[in-house]
């Protein structure tokens, strides 16, 4: 089937619908954060599949390790704060959380 | 040949997981299952050619998300009460309108005619580096800030609050 481009892109299109999915249906806070990691890991997979068939260039690659290392700080921040949720509301569940302290 | 076979196995192993990761009740099933996605991306990055940023998907994210993900996971559990998933408001607006969103993103691959054509691999990890320190050092520098200040915004987050007990306001940083 001679894998090309398009290819790719199906399977980080795929993996964005998954994580938005995630991110509006579930009612953990780590899941959410759980369904904000797939869909950076889909825009990843597709700064790094345009790099190689379109760009022809390391500049695709770099925007990626960016978006990890920003991946990273984000989530040590996100469960930080769900940490201190759970520790004020005994609660991780998004929607029974409605204010910013106690 | 073989290397059809390949990405569909990469392909696999990274869409497959993140089904459960989104649909299985347990949390913790869940973020083990996002073990092999990221495992899996990190495999299409190598197809692709990226070696250095497989390597840094490996550790970083199966290294340093994925277990403070765990941990949160692991550290926030209660037991199970009694009732919930009464859930189906909450799982028909989002599967339509993540549906759309694929739908609308495969048109979009699909109808586009794009130029593509793929070039040699070639090891990427001293091109990084030189572009780090040249091109993109302003980006570079900045991104070492903001890990900085999420570290400290971080720690601070998760300090406990014992001003209630500590009368003198101001040095009661004491940890006992």
């Amino acid at each position: 089937m001679n894998v090309g481009l398009p290819h790719f892109l199906t399977v980080s299109a795929a993996l964005f619908a998954l994580g938005l999915f995630a991110v509006m249906s579930r009612r953990n806070a780590v899941g959410i954060l759980m369904g904000v990691e797939l869909m950076l890991n889909a825009a990843n997979i597709n700064f790094v599949a345009f790099s190689r068939y379109v760009e022809h260039g390391i500049d695709g690659q770099l925007m990626s390790a960016f978006v990890i290392v920003l991946a990273a700080a984000e989530a040590a921040v996100a469960l930080a704060i769900v940490l201190a949720m759970f520790r004020n509301f005994g609660s991780v569940h998004a929607d029974t959380v409605q204010s910013l302290k106690r | 040949m073989i290397n059809d076979l390949v990405f569909v196995a990469l392909a696999l192993l990274t869409v497959v997981p993140a089904v459960w990761v989104v649909f299985s009740p347990n949390i913790v099933h869940a973020g083990f299952s996002l073990l092999f996605t990221l495992l899996g991306a990190a495999g299409l990055y190598a197809y692709l050619g990226a070696d250095f940023l497989a390597v840094t998907q490996v550790m970083v994210y199966v290294g340093g998300v994925l277990v403070l993900v765990l941990f949160t996971v692991m550290m926030t559990r209660v037991p199970q009460q009694g009732k919930r998933r009464h859930g189906l408001d909450r799982y028909v607006p989002a599967a339509l309108f993540a549906l759309a969103v694929f739908g609308l993103l495969y048109k979009a691959i699909t109808s586009t005619a794009w130029n593509a054509k793929p070039f040699t691999a070639q090891p990427t990890t001293a091109e990084i580096g030189a572009n780090f320190m040249s091109n993109y050092i302003f980006p570079f520098e900045y991104v070492s800030l903001v890990l900085l200040v999420a570290m400290i915004g971080a720690a601070i987050l998760i300090r406990e609050h014992r001003n209630d007990r500590h009368e003198p306001a101001g040095e009661g940083e004491g940890v006992q």
